[in-house]
């Protein structure tokens, strides 16, 4: 199994805005070891989304290369993609992005529907829900649940395909310190038990401090990369 | 994606906002309704002309004097001086060599809204004059009581067979009135037969009218000059002799009247010519009818439309999510094509009840106003307004689907 989860080489990406183009990465290049959690921080608008939206190849870059576990990704069509999302990569949002009409269980099962199963994955939802220790709890709508029990449903469904890299783009932005860091506990946890690559974006140095790896982004490249 | 996954998120989706979804069926139900309603109408009304047509007799030709409409003017003024139908020509019609393939002929005069008055009681009916062997030919019976005879016509007797209708009007009952006198066009006539109830639209009901012999009809009710009548019924021997019947009969009115072909001052026609006729103009009113209501269907699939574009506005942070979490723009087209369809489906066989409904409602109000109509929900219209619901979902929810699936995943994930 290759031992580099991502290499991305001379990442670029520009948005014309009418006259003016933005360029929000300007030739990152990042290697990410399989196994590692890596934190990205950086001031607001200097391009960690657009970073993560590239290496979770929900977007593509204006130029550069990009090899994810071993994978070329330029180049694949947009159902190449969504399949390499649905296998490799789970995601955590800042607004958990949860669907409120349906219970927490129908939320984890979500991303099966667009996985070949042999069967319909229930045990499997069950058992990442049982991991982020909401097994109880799988019946309740997201109404029903505190902000933090939502994310953890969130990360559930972000491991339910068992994926390579979780990416969170500021997972604990919209909690409280104290649940924010039982987040923090959770992934990290996830990132031990399971060897799952963790990408973390976040503005709070105290949770950068918890990964192994800090990622200063500024102006669409890295400015420092802490071991 | 798995059909049976798609279909619970169908159903959670659409349960989620169940008044928008009631509002948006109700669209298609009301279209669907409607085109049953009026095909099964349409095809009731097709049913009971035919069946009041095919109770005029069997395998029956029909003589009458002047051409039946043809739509050019060098036939209409062609026929400018009809000549009457005569009993001589009755006559000559019952000639078993040059007309082998008629059986019987029956000469008519008639008249409408002829006063008649019996019990103390006045109404209006249809009186007819004709001779023995009308009654044969005509397929009437008798619930009490007899047909006259020869001999009656022959002596201008005044008696009368009643029909059904005529006799409750008059008396109420429709038993115990051999013997009884009744006064049609003011003349005492006794009543020697009740006939059995054929049944029929209110249009021309053969139950509201009274039977004369001919003779006396032409002194005594519809006055006639010399031997002139109204019209000539012809029974063919056989069904299949109809046609035979139909050419044989009209080349010796053509001898007798002499005229050419296609300059006729008569018209034969036979009962399934009556019939042609018929079914092809109800056909076009159904047609017509339903076609209106096709087109309420449409209006209600471009409701689905409308409610499916405000959907995918509403949704594109799911849609962008559902990408994310790997669902391929095929994807989300089927989901929501899905939904698209599953409501015009659910508004169909919804509107399939209704428009049944209607039609029942319908067919009672029709009797109860002296109609009989029994609205006929065919099969093929089930058919069709399910295959027709289903792809109005289909067609109408195609661009809707379309947009969604062509989302881009981060602008959607965006979107606030
Ligand atoms: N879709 C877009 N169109 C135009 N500009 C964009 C778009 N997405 C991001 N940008 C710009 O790119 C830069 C980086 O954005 P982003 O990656 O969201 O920053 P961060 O997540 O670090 O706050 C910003 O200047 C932002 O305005
Ligand atoms: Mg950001």
């Amino acid at each position: 199994m290759e031992d580099t989860v991502i290499r991305a080489e001379g990442l670029t990406k520009f948005y014309r805005m009418g006259e003016v183009e933005v360029q929000a990465l300007r030739g990152l290049s990042l290697l990410v070891k399989r196994g590692e959690a890596v934190a990205i921080m950086g001031p607001s608008g200097s391009g960690k989304t657009t970073l993560m939206n590239i290496l979770g190849c929900l977007d593509r870059p204006t130029s550069g290369e990009y090899i994810l576990d071993g994978e070329k990704v330029s180049g694949l069509t947009d159902d190449q993609l969504a399949g390499i999302r649905n296998r490799k990569i789970g995601f955590v949002f800042q607004t958990f992005n949860l669907l409120q009409r349906t219970s927490a269980l129908a939320n984890v099962e979500l991303p099966l529907s667009y996985a070949n199963l042999p069967n319909d994955g229930r045990d499997r939802a069950v058992a990442a829900l049982r991991a982020v220790g909401l097994e109880s709890r799988m019946k309740h709508r997201p109404a029903e649940l505190s902000g933090g029990e939502q994310q953890r449903v969130a990360i559930a469904r972000a491991l339910v395909n068992e994926p390579a890299i979780l990416m969170a783009d500021e997972p604990t932005g919209n909690l409280d310190s104290k649940v924010g860091q039982g987040i923090m506990d959770l992934l990290l946890s996830l990132n031990r038990e399971r060897n799952t690559t963790l990408l973390i974006i976040t503005h709070d140095p105290r949770i950068a401090a918890q990964t192994q790896r800090t990622i200063q982004i500024r102006d669409g490249l890295i400015e420092e990369n802490i071991q | 994606m798995k059909i049976k996954r798609v279909l619970r998120e169908t159903f959670t989706s659409l349960s989620a906002n169940k008044l928008r979804t009631g509002l948006t069926i109700l669209g298609i139900v009301i279209g669907v309704a409607a085109v049953i309603a009026m095909l099964s109408v349409g095809q009731g009304a097709q049913n009971s002309i035919t069946s009041s047509i095919n109770s005029i007799g069997t395998n029956i030709v029909y003589i009458s004097a002047g051409a039946r409409a043809r739509f050019s003017a060098g036939n209409f003024n062609s026929v400018r001086n009809i000549r009457q139908l005569t009993l001589a020509d009755a006559q000559a019609l019952m000639d078993p060599f040059q007309a082998p393939s008629v059986k019987a002929v029956a000469p008519v005069i008639q008249g409408g809204d002829i006063s008649a008055s019996a019990n103390g009681q006045t109404t209006t009916t249809t009186v007819y004059g004709v001779t023995t062997s009308y009654f044969s030919i005509r397929n009437e019976l008798v619930s009490e009581g007899a047909f006259f005879n020869d001999q009656q016509v022959n002596t201008h007797a005044r008696v009368a067979v009643i029909g059904p209708d005529l006799a409750t009007t008059l008396f109420g009952q429709t038993t115990n009135l051999t013997g009884q006198t009744i006064r049609i066009n003011g003349q005492t006539f006794t009543i020697i037969g009740v006939l059995q109830s054929k049944g029929g639209s209110s249009a021309g009901s053969s139950d509201n009218q009274a039977i004369v012999p001919l003779t006396t009809a032409r002194d005594r009710v519809v006055r006639r000059a010399g031997t002139t009548v109204d019209g000539v019924y012809i029974q063919a021997t056989s069904a299949q002799a109809v046609s035979e019947a139909n050419t044989q009969v009209s080349n010796i009115m053509r001898l007798r009247h002499h005229v050419a072909v296609r300059k006729e001052d008569f018209s034969v026609m036979s009962q399934q010519d009556l019939l042609t006729t018929a079914t092809s103009i109800t056909g076009i009113l159904t047609a017509f009818l339903g076609g209106i209501a096709a087109i309420s269907l449409l209006v209600g699939g471009i409701g689905i439309m409308n409610i499916m574009l405000v959907s995918v506005i509403e949704r594109t942070r799911e849609i962008g999510l559902r990408k994310a979490l790997g669902a391929r723009n095929r994807d989300i087209m089927i989901q929501f094509l899905v939904e698209s369809s599953f409501l015009s489906l659910l508004g169909g066989l919804i509107g399939i009840l209704l428009g049944w409904l209607i039609s029942l409602i319908i067919g009672q109000i029709a009797s109860a106003s002296g109609t009989t109509l029994n609205p006929a929900v065919s099969l093929n219209a089930v058919l069709l307004a399910t295959l027709f619901s289903a792809a109005v979902g289909l067609f109408f929810g195609i661009y809707p689907a379309r947009r969604a699936a062509r989302l881009e995943p981060v602008e959607a994930l965006r979107y606030e």
